[in-house]
């Protein structure tokens, strides 16, 4: 990574994405350790600013930081100055003041954790912006997948749902087609966003259409929260057409692998065993998201600011 | 000089240009023989050993210390490798990436720990693994062994084997390969 933020899958290059993975696999070894933790971030703070709801992923961020030996700050909106009306801005600087090295944000809006790298010395980590992405969510997938099979390259991946109002299936089609894999959107038109110029996938209307070709269903969860007006006619009709039902899995070949971002609506979107069926990868995913986190915090923090310092330019004979 | 280095450019590595062949392959196993032996002799016998290298200079030495423990007793002691970037004293000043992930495969609580590395200079590498060491347990002791002692410490640290002692320049470099050990510089 060149940059000192973590804003988009668009900050990356492949090359950046497979040495952060080769980087988590350093870190799946610590967290199978007897003593899940090492020294590498002593001294430094990261600060963690979620203006929405999220257990799993604050828990996440914070057990990556807590791993490394980092500082953390937690700011919920809910019991802080921002329930008083303070502004982001008045609040990042508050922060800044007191001495972070980085900021995890979590923001409703599109754009918040850019806006807010000009208020901060310290590196800023999205860690979901409104519908827009997603990114430490993204690199967990394509690690989880890596570890199934190796690579990513040539593989076949349906993300069915709610594709509109994702920001978890924008940040994963940037990461996956950049890997190698071809992706498809799955989905009502009703919940595919107005452009898709951005990704380079295809877009099928049934998951029947899809089921029988694919090496992987990513199963997205139905955002009740997030709809104005109802995209569809009712959950029991998303259900027929789009969901991961039991007979559905049965069709499947046994080697399709399934995953889902979290929280599941099970039996909306997906059948109530699929996830704990061999196939289910939903625990792996969690499980490698705080080695991912770990791998990701320690890259941005121990980044040297020195710009001498460029990657390989010239290999050396080895010997004289 | 350490893997990574070969592949980075200055200051942090770049091309190694030899000036004077120090130890052939042959010296190399020759020494690995003498200390495999005084290994032997210090801790009566292979029981309690477990044979770690650093990554990446010490992995070698490791394999080959217990190989020929396995000639002479006819038990090889397990060996593993660890790395210690998440260790170093140095995180955030120069560019620290681990290159592999950590092998322990046993529990080192009660264990004779024999820690091996190419080349020992100012002691931090070590500093680092001893903190590493300890989150897999608690060794009953931890020793050191190197292939070059090059001097120049930077903290209370020595090592209990040596292929060679060798007075060096800080502004010269050890280059420890399958042809034996080299002399010169960075270019």
């Amino acid at each position: 990574m060149g940059a000192t933020h973590l804003l988009t899958i668009d900050d990356l290059s492949a090359a950046d994405i497979d040495e952060l993975m080769r980087l988590t696999d350093s870190f799946v070894e610590v967290s199978e350790r007897r003593i899940p933790k090492v020294p590498a971030l002593r001294g430094r703070t990261v600060a963690f600013l979620f203006y929405e709801d999220s257990t799993r992923t604050r828990l996440s961020f914070e057990t990556a930081a807590k791993r490394l030996s980092a500082d953390t700050m937690n700011f919920s909106v809910g019991s802080s100055s921002v329930s008083k009306g303070e502004s982001l801005r008045d609040t990042v600087q508050t922060i800044q003041a007191m001495g972070v090295d980085g900021i995890v944000l979590r923001h409703k809006s599109a754009g918040a954790p850019k806006l807010i790298t000009q208020w901060t010395d310290g590196s800023v980590i999205n860690a979901g912006d409104g519908w827009h992405a997603h990114p430490t969510q993204a690199l967990l997938d394509t690690y989880t997948l890596r570890q199934q099979r190796g690579s990513l390259t040539g593989m076949r991946i349906a993300i069915v749902g709610d594709i509109k109002h994702s920001r978890v299936a924008r940040s994963n089609a940037a990461a996956f087609t950049k890997m190698g894999a071809k992706v498809t959107f799955v989905a009502p038109k009703t919940l595919l966003p107005s452009s898709l110029e951005p990704w380079d996938v295809t877009v099928a209307h049934s998951i029947d259409d899809v089921i029988d070709e694919v090496d992987v269903l990513y199963m997205l969860r139905m955002q009740m929260e997030r709809q104005e007006r109802s995209p569809v006619p009712s959950l029991r009709e998303y259900t027929r057409q789009f969901g991961l039902t039991a007979q559905r899995f049965q069709r499947l070949n046994d080697d399709v692998l399934v995953m889902h971002p979290g929280p599941m609506n099970r039996g909306v979107e997906i059948a109530a065993d699929v996830p704990d069926s061999v196939n289910g990868l939903v625990t792996d995913q969690v499980r490698n998201g705080v080695a991912v986190r770990m791998a990701v915090l320690f890259k941005l923090f121990s980044t040297t600011s020195d710009p001498s310092f460029s990657k390989p330019t010239i290999a050396a004979p080895a010997g004289a | 000089m350490a893997e990574r280095e070969r592949n980075l450019s200055p200051p942090y590595g770049g091309i190694f240009v030899a000036r004077a062949q120090v130890l052939s392959t042959d010296d190399v196993q020759r020494a690995t023989k003498r200390m495999a032996h005084e290994i032997l002799e210090r801790n009566g016998s292979v029981a309690d050993l477990i044979v770690i290298g650093l990554q990446t200079g010490g992995l070698a030495l490791a394999e080959s210390l217990a190989d020929t423990i396995a000639e002479i007793e006819s038990v090889r002691p397990p060996t593993g490798t660890l790395d210690v970037a998440f260790y170093r004293d140095d995180i955030g000043i120069r560019p620290v990436l681990p290159e592999a992930p950590t092998q322990i495969p046993v529990d080192l609580t009660g264990k004779i720990v024999i820690l091996t590395d190419d080349v020992l200079y100012t002691g931090r590498t070590i500093r680092a693994a001893l903190d590493a060491l300890h989150d897999f347990g608690r060794p009953s002791e931890v020793q050191l062994a190197v292939i070059i002692d090059r001097g120049h410490r930077e903290l209370p640290i020595r090592p209990d084997y040596v292929g060679k002692n060798l007075p060096t320049r800080r502004d010269e470099v050890i280059d420890v390969s399958p042809d034996g050990v080299a002399i010169g510089e960075m270019r």
